[in-house]
């Protein structure tokens, strides 16, 4: 059985959604980074998503450009991401890491050797950001291959054709967005997401996790009654790493903070 | 499911986010409509006709070749409405805007050409301009940041990243996957996701085509090479499409070769030969080893573009065009060359396949007929130029 599928097999058995967070590696640096990411599991991260920094991420917004920026500044190679994902790994068996990229990253050693150094790292599911369905078969081939969850990307706009896809290819979990636009905590989620996980049901796809916009406890509690699996926190997290920079003690212990809150409000009712 | 297809051999395709392929799937759909509809068409031409000054004329150069039995011809996109070729594709996209009924435009510049050309467009179609330009840019190009704002256009200084043409196309994309419901994104080179590159040539293919309307009456027969100039690539897809399938006419795309494309600085995306995804499209790139995106660099901010659109790609792998690069100096001395003997002062990026066919008018064998895609004027490059050359230029 995946992690994922173990997790979503432990919480439900407990009642609960899954609470992710969402940080960059190496931001602001990969010591911190590592101590970052450490202490989101140690507070109650169910899984995690991670990003890999890269210069064009056409898909965020500025609070997670500028982390990409930190970490890039700081010489960030693909390479020391998985690197550290490694050490992680080691004393954390259990919970499931996602990353999230862009292609041209995943290009440059190839699909397949991507794809191939990332299972090597333990990393359980891989979600490309510039990818749609529409590219995606060479993705979802390698992803097979390595024994890796390829995350597919829900968003409210979606066709009937690609809620099908999703439905047909969809494994770990489904990205679904709140609402349009990039990542940001600036501008809340707005869809009624009850109707969008009916949708994804009655595919089949894998659980959802929503996504985009998600930065306070209510509407992690909100996406769980509405049917979502669980919900996913990105630029709400990153705010607490670039609040801090120059305090990481004060900056660990607000990220513990914030995900005991997030986590405490997964609990069904 | 695509309608057109969105690969140019392996190049091309939709990288871009999951949210964005309904929009780009509604404007393939408008497009393949529109050019099957006789009264989009009419009022397409029209518009160029009337309003941008179209066929523009070709001027058989008469004291820049110094073998007289060798003719080098110019296509004079430069005479064109708004300065450069780029007022033809965007009057077509401004009309599948509003036959798609949105009514609002977003757009990306560099240089600031595309911008002037999507804020004329704009004015006179009443849709609402919003223009990214990288905050270095609004420095460099005052003047058209001052032409857009006069013809109703918003300036938006992008300060991400590098603050250049490839941050505002980051930043459109960004806006646009937030207001695709009533905004369209009117890309300005042969470059994104698909179906841009195939929009963005068919909508400049009256340059090749009168082309070679305008030689086959003045000569009789084919030019023996056209030659463009490439950044992303869009004047010389639109010089190229047509003689694609005449393959008596060799193409040549000109880069960027800025300070030489064996340093850093320059805007060669295929001379160095790296491949990969930048902005929707698989193509040739400029990157580091890590994958991510490298600056481009070009005396010309028209060309500084750090990819080239995804058919020129595959022309490059086919062997159908010939790609070469020209340096910044090589540019300059073609800009003063045409200036002198014509009396015509060519756009910056356009001096680059000025400068390239003169070395081939040097080379070439006597009745070789050369055109050269002059795809813009260079007024916009003036104050430029003359900080280069220095103000007492000539005195």
């Amino acid at each position: 059985m995946s992690r994922y599928n173990k997790m979503f097999t432990r919480l439900a058995a407990a009642n609960q959604g899954a609470f992710v967070p969402f940080v960059m590696i190496g931001d602001p640096d990969l010591d911190t980074s590592l101590e970052i990411i450490q202490t989101l599991i140690d507070n109650g991260a169910d899984a995690l998503e991670l990003g890999i920094p890269f210069s064009d991420p056409i898909a965020d917004g500025p609070t997670i450009q500028k982390a990409a920026i930190r970490a890039l500044d700081k010489g960030v190679t693909p390479k020391a991401c998985l690197d550290l994902l490694k050490k992680l790994r080691e004393t954390n068996p259990d919970i499931p890491v996602g990353l999230l990229l862009y292609s041209n990253l995943v290009m440059g050693p190839g699909i397949d050797g991507f794809y191939a150094h990332a299972a090597e790292a333990g990393v359980d599911s891989i979600l490309v950001a510039d990818v749609p369905l529409r590219e995606a078969k060479p993705f979802l081939a390698a992803a097979k291959q390595y024994g890796i969850d390829q995350i597919l990307i829900a968003p409210p706009n979606a066709s009937d054709e690609t809620f099908a896809g999703i439905g047909e290819h969809s494994a770990g979990y489904t990205y679904l967005l709140g609402r349009a636009g990039v990542t940001g905590a600036e501008t809340a989620a707005s869809m009624p997401a009850s109707e969008l996980v009916a949708k994804l049901r009655d595919v089949n796809a894998a659980p959802a996790l929503l996504g985009f916009g998600i930065s306070k406890p209510e509407q992690v509690k909100d996406a769980i009654t509405a049917g979502a699996a669980g919900a996913i926190s990105g630029s709400a997290t990153v705010n607490l790493v670039e609040a801090n920079l120059a305090n990481t003690e004060q900056m660990l212990a607000q990220l513990g903070h914030f995900v005991r809150e997030m986590k405490a409000a997964t609990n069904k009712a | 499911m695509n309608k057109l297809d969105p690969k140019f051999g392996d190049y091309g395709g939709m990288y871009v986010p999951e949210l964005l392929i309904p929009a780009l799937d509604q404007l393939e759909q408008a497009y393949i409509d529109a050019q099957n509809d006789p009264e989009f068409q009419k009022e397409f031409i029209g518009l160029l006709t009337d309003y941008a000054g179209r066929p523009t004329a070709m001027t058989l150069t008469k004291n820049l070749v110094s073998n007289p039995k060798v003719k080098l011809y110019l296509k004079r996109e430069d005479l064109l409405h708004g300065g450069a070729h780029k007022t033809n594709q965007v009057l077509g996209q401004a009309l599948l805007t509003k036959r798609m009924g949105k009514t609002e435009v977003i757009a990306e510049t560099g240089a600031g050409q595309h911008g002037v050309a999507t804020a004329l467009a704009c004015a006179l179609l009443g849709l609402k301009a919003r223009i990214y330009m990288g905050a270095k840019d609004v420095e460099r190009q005052a003047p058209n940041v001052f032409r857009m704002r006069l013809m109703g256009a918003e300036v938006i200084p992008v300060n991400s990243g590098s603050g250049t043409l490839k941050d505002a196309v980051n930043e459109a994309l960004r806006d646009w996957s937030a207001s695709y419901d009533r905004a369209h994104y009117l890309l300005g080179t042969a470059a994104g996701p698909h179906p841009f590159p195939t929009i963005v040539r068919e909508f400049h293919r009256m340059i090749g085509e009168e082309t070679r309307a305008q030689i086959m009456e003045k000569e009789g027969r084919l030019p023996d090479a056209v030659v463009a100039a490439v950044g992303g690539g869009s004047n010389a897809i639109g010089m190229f499409a047509d003689f694609i399938d005449s393959p008596e006419v060799k193409l040549v795309g000109v880069e960027p070769g800025g300070k030489g494309i064996h340093t850093h600085m320059h805007g060669a995306a295929m001379a160095t030969g790296s491949k990969g995804i930048l902005h929707g499209t698989y193509s040739y790139i400029m990157q580091d080893e890590n994958g991510q995106i490298e600056e481009s660099y070009s005396v010309s901010a028209g060309l500084d573009y750090p990819a080239v659109g995804p058919q020129h790609a595959h022309l490059h792998d086919t062997g159908r065009a010939e790609y070469v690069s020209i340096t910044d100096a090589e540019a300059l001395n073609a800009f003063q060359l045409l200036a002198k003997k014509e009396g015509i002062i060519p756009a910056l990026e356009s001096s680059h396949a000025l400068a390239h066919a003169l070395n081939m008018a040097d080379e070439a064998e006597d009745d070789t007929i050369i055109v050269v895609n002059l795809s813009g004027r260079g007024d916009k490059d003036l104050a430029h130029v003359q900080s280069i050359l220095g103000v007492n230029f000539g005195e």
